[in-house]
């Protein structure tokens, strides 16, 4: 590629002759027009020609400075003889200026003061509130026709999303549920140790998965997994304008799409949870056989006398809360996306983001409601 | 060209001389996109080759082939263009990635790729904030954005009203006449074939696979295929 260089003269006419030569490609350096206005002193200039019979290639980057200096030209009253131009070029440059020219250039911005967007923010709170209760009300009416046998949803999607939540997700909480009774054994037996009480931490393993870890653990496992899940496909569903085919068609997308999904996150996440506690007492009898030299039958027994069915009964309670809100959390963001790819992802992220809060701000106040009542 | 298996269409050869609008034609289904897809360098060929110039795509190094890929500019059916870029952003991408120009510069030639399709003014606008029509344009702003040596076009005026179209079409021609660029489009809208066509190839689904090539215009006065016939009439036969 030919270095491209640009030079002035001046005319008898005392007009202004830009010469341009090499190639003028976007690979290439080419002189800004800045730098040539800064040399130019075309204050007192009525007319410029240009002088393209040394130019070898040009591309848009050429077109672009002869767009710029036309606008410079225009703005300054300034004649611009583009004759010297190559056709093609000046083709195009007509094509730029034969559409009429939107009056603002940007978008306006607003600039809002502490106080205004102090006020957007509580009626944006406010309205999330609404769109809250909006859906568990319509959630309720749905689980109403429901029971009275009116809902419309497919049998085979329940099925579908039973199996998708339940038996597909046994690996991971296998491994999550284990590795926690392990954490907790491990934690317990250092400090029970130091008492020689090691055989507590049959008792802090049991009633931990039981009453807290189990339940809490499988369903932040549900939130990452299904609750996003949920929330990408209803989203992906409202970008494609299904859900609103649903709605003509008079089914309401509640009870088509929401309540089957409900359904089996309530059914599983108590199987999960129970599943999860067993394996995380498994956890515990590993470390203890391993590290503490509790035999199988101590610790087996002194986990039965540690822990009674209320124990479970409590963990199963909360289990079934937080797959409520895992599957609120998820197919409320889902059915509330926006139309754009993007706005998947942001449906998916907070779907796993108010789903864990929700579930930690519901198994704390659980916790003390268990307490008051003395479960 | 087959997908896992399914064979869409065989025995396909021409060749598309520079500076030609070429259309490649077809009813719903016959493989149009997926010979656009091959053509592209996205999907490799069940069996046969494509060239480019010399070039055989296939039998190159992965990096060769980019560089090819490169200097094709391509406006997808409906638009694809970055949702979380602005219209400016979309453009000066590959300007960014293959191009040592300066942040003015590239500012500067994305206004003169939207003032091309007449899109000044919406440089800040996300393509979500925009109609489908503008969309398309951008799209074309964004595939002239390398200067290309070979533009590809997707169903063009699919989506689009009968006067969007006819401009788009008027686009095409005019970047075609000023820039000498090479031009692919594959369509099914008579009305846009036929103004802009210069050659053409029509691709069967019954058969699998080509049966007709030449200028549209040429096409139907003297193409005896009665498929051909059937899909140029709009299903009214002369014959």
């Amino acid at each position: 590629m030919q270095e491209c260089t640009l030079s002035m003269e001046n005319n008898i006419d005392d007009s202004l002759l830009i010469v341009v030569s090499g190639d003028w490609m976007m690979g290439n350096v080419t002189p800004q027009l800045s730098d040539v206005l800064a040399r130019l002193g075309v204050l007192n200039r009525h007319k410029i020609q240009i002088d393209t019979a040394l130019l070898i290639g040009w591309d848009s980057r050429f077109v672009l400075f002869i767009f710029e200096l036309q606008a410079y030209c225009a703005q300054e009253n300034i004649e611009l003889d583009l004759q010297g131009v190559p056709v093609a070029a000046q083709d195009l440059l007509k094509q730029v200026s034969a559409f009429p020219v939107r009056e603002s250039g940007d978008k306006p911005q607003r600039d809002l003061g502490l106080l205004a967007r102090l006020g957007a923010r509580t009626q944006k709170i406010s309205r999330q509130s609404i769109a809250v209760l909006d859906f568990v009300g319509e959630l309720c009416l749905s689980l109403g026709r429901f029971l009275r046998g009116r809902a419309s949803f497919r049998g085979q999607d329940l099925a579908l999303m039973i199996q998708d939540c339940g038996p597909n997700a046994l690996g991971i909480v296998t491994l999550i549920s284990l590795l926690v009774g392990l954490i907790l054994a491990f934690v317990g037996a250092m400090q029970l140790k130091i008492f020689g009480a090691q055989i507590y931490v049959a008792n802090l393993v049991g009633l931990g998965m039981a009453r807290e870890m189990g339940a809490m653990m499988t369903a932040i496992i549900m939130a990452g997994r299904t609750g996003a899940a949920y929330a990408s496909q209803l989203g992906s569903m409202q970008v494609n304008e299904e859900i609103d085919a649903l709605k003509t068609l008079g089914i309401s997308a509640i009870d088509f799409l929401v309540l089957p999904r409900l359904i089996a996150l309530v059914l599983m996440l108590p199987l999960l949870c129970l599943y999860a506690d067993f394996l995380g007492i498994l956890g515990g009898l590993l470390v203890s056989m391993s590290l503490l030299d509790i035999s199988f039958m101590e610790y087996v027994t002194q986990t039965q006398s540690a822990l009674h069915l209320g124990d479970f009964i409590a963990g199963l309670i909360k289990s079934c809360v937080f797959g409520v809100l895992v599957a609120i959390s998820g197919c409320m963001s889902g059915i509330g996306c926006g139309r754009s790819s993007s706005s998947v992802g942001d449906a998916a992220t907070s779907a796993v983001v108010s789903g864990i809060v929700c579930i930690v701000v519901a198994d704390a106040s659980l916790t003390v409601i268990y307490q008051m009542i003395g479960l | 060209m087959a997908y896992e298996g399914f064979v869409i269409q065989r025995d396909i050869s021409f060749d598309i001389h520079q500076g030609d609008i070429f259309i490649v034609m077809g009813g719903n289904g016959c493989g149009k996109s997926t010979l656009l897809r091959h053509l592209l360098g996205l999907k490799m060929p069940q069996a046969g080759d494509i060239y480019y110039q010399q070039a055989n795509l296939w039998h190159i190094s992965p990096e060769e082939r980019h560089k090819i890929m490169r200097r094709n500019g391509v406006m997808y059916q409906s638009g694809a263009l970055w949702s979380s870029l602005t219209l400016e952003e979309n453009i000066a991408l590959p300007l960014h990635e293959y191009t040592n120009l300066s942040a003015s510069e590239i500012k500067g030639l994305a206004y003169l790729k939207l003032a091309l399709v007449g899109l000044v003014g919406f440089e800040s606008y996300y393509p979500s904030e925009i109609s489908g029509g503008m969309k398309k344009r951008a799209g074309l702003a964004r595939a002239l954005a390398l200067d290309p040596d070979i533009l590809f076009f997707d169903e063009p005026s699919a989506g689009l009203d009968p006067l969007s179209a006819k401009l788009l079409d008027d686009l095409i021609l005019s970047i075609q006449a000023s820039l000498g660029t090479t031009i692919v489009v594959v369509t099914h809208d008579l009305p846009s074939l036929f103004a802009i066509g210069t050659d053409a190839v029509f691709l069967d689904s019954e058969t699998k696979t080509l049966v007709a090539q030449g200028a549209p215009k040429e096409l139907l006065k003297h193409c005896h295929h009665p498929v051909v016939q059937q899909f140029l009439n709009r299903g009214e036969t002369k014959l």
